[in-house]
């Protein structure tokens, strides 16, 4: 199995006629995603990469049938009433792929989506990926690239560095160790699905039996999902890495989330909360390959 | 984020309806000693800069006449304050004080919504109150649909053990408080204090109103000239590269210095990331050599090969740096020559003079280094390139070896011109770039490869030369990526017909 995404899902693209839209459905078709419909205002009748485009989403639903799945790449200021009109039309799951989207924006997308049990990944997410099933967004890049560097196994990725989802999935194939699904949860500091939330989701899924992540300084993504482990919620062995040591407080990188507010979301506070509830944090990321063969080893886990 | 100044914030609260003491911005004695005969009494002096504790740093006076306003102004205005020199001060009304409450709205990631919050003890250290007094605070998330009701805002006060009127008018306080931040799209609006005067008057004495990035765009009113947070105003760089990165919406440019005033043996390095979490490793592998950061820049989200261009151009406009660090997360999405068309085309006009390592890896890694290889030639500085296989850890270690055996030359070479055009065919790209394709030498050109490498495949050979196959106009709304290949892969084929001049206001003054 994987998580949230793999080739029975029918997947919808808004924004399918734009210049990176028409770029990522193809990658997502020739990857083996399962994309079913188009959708931009005003150009509905057109057809994109052989995918039909429509004007709404409502007609689109109605049009080609259910969808599970949207991915939308929508300039920032219209993220909103798109993100609506597809929780509206009963889409259950957004990739939510641009950045700078306005944090009251992502809000309201975010309390809609609770008020009708819909999630979002995202925003300023490159998506989510299944090794040898299918994606949503834009991981790898390239349909040949994603084929040639990530393979299925028993590790599920998160990660709140879009590079880095790619990086941990490469290093980690190079020794050996594939995973079910790589998830990026975005760079923001409001995500839809953070860290605790798909970690969650790696714990139900039977096929996932360790964890992998890259957590980042600020925010509380990570001493959330220490939490988790606290209360055994998880059970699975974490392998986590964090970025930003060398940060200095208050200056903010191109993450919105790289901010340090108080004591909470520290490098410090962050690293001794998940090694508290037993969390195995490497101190380099070049230690993550070797750290995570050591935990399967350890857990009997073959790869 | 882009924090506001405290005038600027009481302005917006004014705005709201929340009583602020009398008073206003000046910029000069004079204008403060006109402010203080207007507000009469005693009047406080305060800096506007974003810093905490102004009062220990005589950045807060206290004065009873209009001409000590003047004084205290004049002492105020020009104080280095932690890096930041003071232009203005505030003038107003010196309150007397009964009492001190705090009130803040902040966006929770936890919760995925806002969170008002009110401490019944306000003033300075507010952080320390909270974990000394937790009883004293308290807070409530609140409906993004609804909005924070006064019933709840009542409530919220009532839980601190407040009554009657105040009890009424702190309400009042709190949903007004709530309303400003979310009509400006406040990450974080913050009262401290809230005063209580003997009279039963509250009045906001200082506020902290940091407006989201994102939504600047919403707010032309509010006059922010960066829409990024800088704990000091922004340099002449940080401002023409935030010109670059709002006149072109493709791809993330974010720069900020972190050193500045230092020369050639100090030990900084130029650097040149590619997405956040990238970025952070690389950085801590290049400090980890001993080195220092002389600025932050990240380009990232697929831009094109024009604005890592000017990213480059701004990196090097910092002369005292002793080498270039270029390096993102190792495998990118993106297609990796793009970057490396636009750092080389930097590199060989300003000419490189400091070692560069330069680590690309990720989609078309090959092309993207075979790119670099060919440019190493037509570069003083020595560069080396790599791609996934290759670590941030090792990649800085290079640079730190080539460092380590490189002399500076003495007189700086100049960089690569290009030749007058004989017979230019031009047209203009998005960010008012120009692109000249001399016709002369296109004609003498066997190749033609700007054909084969132009991205959106917009060129098209007409008689024995290259033309667009769109309009001007096309070309201009952003047909023309410019990607540069009409530029560097020409110049690589041993042609000079193809060269594009992208503009970067303002860097030739620095
Ligand atoms: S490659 Fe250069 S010289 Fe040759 S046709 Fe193109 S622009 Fe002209
Ligand atoms: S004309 Fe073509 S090759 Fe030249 S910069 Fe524009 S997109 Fe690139």
């Amino acid at each position: 199995m994987s998580i949230l995404i793999d080739r029975t899902k029918r997947v919808l693209v808004q924004g399918i006629t734009g210049r990176e839209g028409q770029t990522r459905a193809r990658l997502m078709q020739e990857y083996g995603t399962q994309v079913v419909a188009g959708v931009t205002p005003g150009k509905g009748g057109q057809q994109v990469n052989g995918v039909p485009v429509f004007d709404t989403v409502q007609e689109a639903w109605e049009m080609v049938g259910a969808l599970d799945v949207s991915v939308l790449f929508i300039p920032a200021p219209i993220v909103k009433s798109a993100a609506l009109e597809a929780i509206d039309a009963g889409v259950k799951l957004l990739v939510i792929v641009p950045d700078r989207v306005p944090i009251f924006d992502v809000l309201e997308i975010a309390d809609a989506a609770k008020r009708t049990g819909a999630r979002f990944v995202g925003p300023n997410t490159l998506g989510v990926l299944s090794p040898g099933k299918a994606v949503l967004g834009m991981i790898g890049g390239r349909a040949a690239s994603a084929r040639s560097w990530f393979f299925p196994g028993p590790v599920g990725i998160t990660s709140r560095s879009g590079g880095i989802t790619s990086s941990m999935a490469y290093y980690l194939a190079q020794e050996g160790i594939g995973a079910t699904t790589l998830v990026h949860v975005g760079g923001d500091v409001v995500v839809g699905l953070p860290h605790p939330e798909v970690v969650k989701l790696f714990q139900s899924d039977s096929e996932t039996k360790a964890i992998v992540m890259f957590g980042e300084i600020g925010g509380s993504q990570e001493e959330q999902v220490a939490d988790l482990v606290e209360a055994d919620e998880v059970t699975k062995p974490i392998v986590a890495f964090i970025g930003g040591k060398a940060a200095k407080s208050g200056t903010r990188f191109s993450h919105a989330g790289a901010i340090i507010e108080g004591n909470r979301g520290t490098y410090k506070g962050k690293v001794e909360r998940l090694r508290e509830v037993g969390v195995t944090v490497v101190e380099t990321f070049g230690e993550l390959p070797q750290a995570t063969l050591a935990i399967l080893k350890k857990h009997g886990i073959s790869l | 984020m882009a924090r506001l100044h405290e005038y600027q914030g009481k302005s917006l609260l004014k705005e709201a309806k929340i009583p602020v003491p009398n008073g206003g911005p000046a910029r000069s004695p004079e204008e403060a000693k006109a402010l203080a005969e207007e507000i009469g009494g005693a009047v406080v002096v305060k800096a506007q800069a974003w810093v905490t504790g102004r009062a220990e740093l005589g950045a807060i006076r206290f004065v009873d006449t209009p001409a000590a306003a003047a004084a205290a102004a004049s002492a105020i205005l020009g104080m280095q304050i932690k890096g930041y020199l003071v232009d203005t001060v505030m003038v107003e009304g010196k309150l007397d004080i009964k009492r001190e409450f705090y009130a803040g709205v902040i966006i929770d990631d936890q919760s995925q919504a806002p969170v008002i919050i009110f401490s019944r003890i306000g003033g300075s250290g507010i952080e320390e109150i909270a974990e000394k007094y937790p009883d004293a605070v308290v807070r409530l998330v609140i409906d993004i649909q609804r909005g924070l009701q006064d019933h709840q805002a009542r409530d919220l006060i009532r839980q601190v053990g407040l009554h009657g009127k105040l009890q009424l008018s702190l309400g009042n306080l709190l949903t007004r408080l709530y309303g400003v931040a979310r009509r400006y799209d406040a990450r974080a609006a913050e009262i401290n204090p809230i005063v209580l005067t003997p009279e039963g008057k509250l009045f906001a004495a200082d506020c902290r109103i940091t407006i989201d990035d994102y939504a600047v765009y919403r707010h032309p009113e509010l006059g922010i000239e960066i829409a990024r947070e800088f704990d000091r105003p922004p340099t002449e760089l940080e401002i023409i590269a935030w010109q670059v990165e709002k006149n072109d919406y493709r791809g993330t440019f974010y720069f900020i210095q972190l050193e500045r005033g230092f020369s050639p043996g100090e030990g900084m390095i130029g650097f040149h990331g590619a997405g956040g979490g990238g970025s952070m490793m690389s950085m801590d592998a290049v400090l980890n050599r001993g080195y220092k950061l002389a600025n932050f820049v990240d380009t990232s989200g697929n831009p094109p090969a024009s604005k890592v261009y000017r990213a480059a151009r701004i990196i090097l406009a910092q002369s005292g740096i002793d080498g270039y660090f270029a390096s993102g997360s190792g495998v990118a999405s993106q297609e990796q020559f793009h970057s490396a068309r636009g750092l080389v085309k930097a590199f060989m006009e300003h000419p490189l003079t400091v070692p560069a390592v330069i680590r690309l890896g990720g989609n078309a890694e090959e092309r993207a280094m075979a790119i670099m290889e060919r440019a190493q030639g037509e570069i003083p500085a020595p560069i080396e390139s790599y791609g996934k296989d290759d670590s941030p850890e090792f990649c800085a270690e290079r640079l730190d070896t080539l460092i380590q055996n490189y002399r500076r030359p003495t007189m700086k070479p100049a960089g690569k011109v290009h030749p007058e055009p004989q017979d230019p065919y031009t047209f203009e790209t998005v960010t008012n770039g120009t692109v000249i394709l001399d016709h002369a030498a296109c004609l003498d050109c066997e190749t033609k490869i700007c054909i084969d490498t132009c991205v959106p495949g917009i060129l098209s050979l007409e008689g024995e030369v290259p033309m667009l196959n769109i309009t001007h106009e096309q070309a201009k709304r952003g047909g023309c990526i410019e990607c540069l290949a009409c530029e560097i892969e020409c110049y690589f084929e041993g042609n000079q017909g193809g060269h594009i001049i992208l503009p970067i206001p303002g860097l030739d003054r620095v």
